[in-house]
């Protein structure tokens, strides 16, 4: 006697077969919708934004007319932003990495250091805001300046950089550090002269990556007061800027049309950044992939 | 006899060798013994750096201390007052009042509980149902294409995000909803959920893609189906990671700022409903940076006493994202 | 044959001097213990060959003679390692003036991700010789030394990682000649290579034991006899044997050290 009946076996596949096609289908068209609300988001904002997108447009100050605004200042601003970030970030990530995997004992400490800045990264990005505008802002009374500013996004953008100079020291082999060391070259002299050096593709892919979310970052630096609309630009790096993302959201929040459309164009340069910058991240990452 | 005579020419070689040493003028070693009796100094970097290293190691654990020790300060001053009871039972929040404004937090948690419910319903779902796609059924061709289009949704800045809430989805929601305001919950929840539906996607597909082969075949040799090996198997076994993703993302969209800053309006409420204009925790955050409060006064400190609120339920939803990935996690 | 070997043993023993010599040495990874009570004299100018089964410890000892041990957590050591009648584990003695004169090659060949030329100049830079027409002499004569000048001198800009692994392994010498180290510890030189390259090395070194002392571990029992002088055979953290090469694979005298050498285990 059997106790399995392979006709109702049979039986019942059809519908469990018509089960797996449909829902295979509903997948991919969830999938594909993901793709496709980006295809919109991307042509609703060129559609809105090229008309006003030309040389004009790149070369003016902010102007309550909005034919004759534009995104100069905004620009300048993110140039002076990144001039603070990026050696900042840098040096403090890369010096992080080095310690943690280089040097750090496995101990409480060590292990603290590394929940912290997984933690860390978790923090939305406004608590920073609120951060630098204690520190940097009052308490070293930075005010609204490009160095307030830049060290904030420089905390903000730190586990990521951590994170990515952590894995590219993790990747170079172990080989080559004995190899210096049996040539008698100390700690230090391996890691300047062999560890980074293998590292350097990886970090500065992290790097670039970090930075393109500081470029975006807004809720921080509108808490910290910096302006959303300024008609000058710094000289030092106590000056006050504007940014892209703030002159972006500035012109979302007014009422008129026209704003909008320049808002649109904003974003469209904004983007463009992105765009070039990941650009650059992934052409390093494929140039230098497995060298070992 | 062959061996001994090979010996002899190696012995010959070593012996012309030892000739062209000793007619070298110098002696790599003794050169190395004299640069470190020179710069015996040299050794000051190789003791300091570590100690460099280190702090810069403690700039990330200052940072945290930083932001602990900030919002614990100015939330005591705000404290000083508003009574912590009216802070978190109060159902008005009104702070721009001349006299006496109202301070308690639960309308701006209620803005922010439903932007962050109508989120996860949305991202949810797609993620999961994305992430059951690219482990499961997509071509390594699909999967490298579909990929890094995630990657660059998941990279676009959140202002254009809120952009996009204010004059795409809103107009069309309001044609579809007459009564929806301007100003709405549903529109920036939405798009939150868009917006955190990559980082869903991508966490739980890496989950489900780390769940063995072996475990697949198995099932597939019984003649179950790839729907079935899908939510019968992979599901379940990838299930920690999953929820991780999850979790991540609502905490994510808890501390999401610009999308809700641009389309969900300054109206603190308690209403359910979610048509009407709303303020999250972050909103108003922004709303009072951006105006120009006095430093010093209460409203000034009441954005560190909603900000430290904001701060204890991101950092509670991480810590259970990262205590599910711990305690759960597999042994394959 | 027998008799030359004897007759130049005569002369060696006169003036040869011990390099290295391990008195008592344990060595243990957090609580296992991979070396046990090790005793052995090693002469200069002669290449003396680790034989012993997987896990025996000898690589655990070639290590531990330029302390490169250190590098595993959780190393504990006790006994005295006298280089040159100074005791090497001792804290005080500075590691890195140690690796300067005793010069390592690894199981896999390693050179660093740079040119051909800055691989080998990197040992003396690092010790702060800078004069580039120093720096080409010591490249040129380390390379030759190496036998490999030949085949690279005409690109000497390229990246190493284009050599082969054979070419690669005698650069990885080549490099450690550079600093001319009084001894060179080779650790399985070429488990990772094909027998021609093999045959290379094997070759490079009874050319370079005129001038340098050579410790060499290995798992290849034909290697040990074709190039050694003496044998130490390793079992379990211990040296079960220790005397000249010939004798070991002829006359063992521990039963263990004959059934390794027949290959009825290993």
């Amino acid at each position: 006697m059997n106790l399995i009946n392979h006709d109702t076996v049979v039986k019942r596949m059809k519908p469990r077969l018509s089960k797996n096609s449909i829902s295979k289908w509903i997948f991919f068209a969830l999938t594909m919708f993901v793709l496709l609300i980006l295809g919109i988001l991307l042509y609703r904002i060129f559609s809105q934004g090229f008309g006003y997108l030309d040389l004009q447009f790149l070369q003016s100050l902010p102007s309550r007319k909005p034919e004759n605004a534009g995104v100069y200042a905004a620009l300048i601003g993110t140039i002076w932003l990144m001039a603070v970030v990026a050696p900042v970030s840098l040096l403090l990530g890369v010096g992080t990495a080095i310690y943690l995997e280089e040097y750090a004992k496995e101990n409480a400490l060590t292990n603290f250091i590394k929940v912290n800045i997984s933690n860390l990264a978790g923090v939305p990005s406004i608590v920073f805001g609120l951060l630098g505008l204690t520190v940097f802002v009052r308490a070293l009374a930075f005010g609204t300046s490009v160095l307030a500013a830049g060290l904030t996004m420089s905390l903000l953008v730190l586990p990521v950089i951590i994170v990515a100079a952590q894995e590219a020291i993790r990747a170079v082999p172990n080989q080559l550090r004995e190899a210096s060391f049996g040539l008698g070259a100390t700690k230090w002299q391996t890691i300047v002269r062999i560890v980074l050096p293998a590292a350097i593709p990886g970090i500065l892919t992290g790097g670039i990556l970090a930075l393109s979310r500081a470029i975006g970052e807004t809720a921080p630096l509108v808490v910290l007061g910096m302006p959303l609309f300024l008609a000058f630009l710094p000289k030092t790096f106590l000056d006050s800027i504007t940014v892209l993302p703030l002159q972006i959201y500035n012109w979302t929040g007014r009422p008129q049309v026209e704003f909008h459309a320049l808002a649109a164009a904003g974003i469209i340069v904004l983007l463009f950044m992105l765009i070039v910058m990941n650009s650059i991240a992934v052409l390093i990452r494929n140039k230098f992939q497995k060298r070992y | 006899m062959v061996k001994c005579a090979s010996h002899l020419v190696i012995g010959m070689k070593g012996v012309f060798k030892l000739a062209t040493q000793n007619t070298n003028s110098f002696s790599v070693q003794k050169m190395i013994q004299e640069k470190k009796k020179k710069k015996s100094a040299g050794g000051i970097t190789e003791k300091i750096m570590p100690y460099i290293l280190f702090l810069t190691a403690a700039v990330s654990v200052l940072t945290t201390i930083g932001i602990v020790l900030t919002l614990i300060f100015e939330t005591f001053l705000f404290f000083d007052a508003v009574s912590i009871k009216e802070f978190f039972t109060g159902k008005v929040w009104y702070p721009f009042s001349e006299t006496n404004g109202s301070f308690g937090i639960l309308p701006l948690i209620m803005g922010t509980l439903k932007v962050t419910v109508i989120a996860a319903i949305v991202a949810v779902p797609i993620g999961l149902a994305s992430a059951i796609y690219l482990s499961e059924y997509a071509t390594d061709r699909a999967r490298r294409i579909i990929k890094p289009i995630l990657e660059v949704l998941a990279g676009i800045p959140t202002i254009v995000y809120g952009f996009f809430a204010l004059t795409f989805v809103t107009p069309i929601l309001r044609d579809i909803i007459p009564s929806l305001e301007i100003f709405n919950a549903l529109s920036p929840g939405i798009v939150i959920g868009i917006m955190i539906t990559p980082m869903i996607a991508s966490l739980s597909e890496d989950a489900m893609t780390s769940v063995p082969n072996a475990m697949r075949e198995g099932a597939l040799a019984l003649g179950a189906t790839k729907f079935e090996v899908a939510i019968k198997v992979v599901l379940p076994a990838a299930i920690s990671g999953i929820v991780a993703s999850i979790v991540l993302g609502i905490s994510r969209a808890i501390g999401e700022t610009m999308i809700v800053a641009v389309a969900g309006g300054s109206t603190p409420n308690l209403e359910w409903n979610i048509t009407g204009s709303i303020q999250t925790m972050t909103a108003y955050i922004v709303q009072v940076s951006q105006g120009d409060v006095g430093y010093g006064t209460t409203i000034y400190y009441s954005i560190y006493a909603v900000g430290m609120t904001l701060f204890v339920f991101t950092l509670v939803m991480n810590l259970l994202a990262q205590y599910i990935t711990r305690r759960f996690r597999e042994e394959y | 044959m027998e008799t030359s070997t004897a007759a130049a043993n005569i002369v060696n023993t006169e003036e040869k001097q011990i390099v290295y010599k391990t008195s008592d040495l344990d060595l243990w990874y957090g609580d296992n213990q991979a070396l046990k009570k090790i005793n052995l004299d090693i002469m200069e100018n002669e290449v003396t060959a680790i034989i012993g089964p997987s896990g025996c410890g000898k690589s655990t000892y070639i290590k531990t003679l330029n302390r490169m041990i250190e590098l595993v957590p959780g190393v504990r050591t006790s006994g005295e390692i006298l280089y040159r009648g100074k005791n090497i584990l001792d804290k005080s003695y500075q590691v890195e003036e140690l690796r300067t004169k005793v010069g390592m090659v690894f199981q896999k060949p390693n050179p660093f991700p740079k040119s051909i030329y800055e691989n080998v100049a990197y040992g003396p830079k690092i010790h702060g010789i800078r004069d580039k027409k120093i720096l080409d002499q010591i490249v040129e004569k380390s390379l030759r030394g190496a036998a490999i000048w030949d085949e690279v001198k005409d690109r000497l800009t390229q990246n190493a990682y284009g050599l082969s692994g054979g070419q690669q392994q005698r650069l990885c010498i080549a490099r450690c000649l550079a600093i001319e180290p009084d001894v060179i510890l080779m650790d399985e030189p070429t488990s990772a290579l094909d027998p021609i390259s093999t045959l290379k090395v094997e070759e490079l070194v009874q050319e370079l034991k005129k001038d340098f002392s050579i410790i060499i571990v290995t798992h290849n029992m034909q290697q040990a006899a074709r190039i050694s002088k003496k044998t130490a055979f390793f079992l379990n953290g211990e040296v079960i044997e220790f005397s000249e090469t010939n004798k070991i694979f002829s006359t063992p005298a521990d039963k263990r050290t004959e059934d390794y050498i027949t290959g009825r285990f290993g």
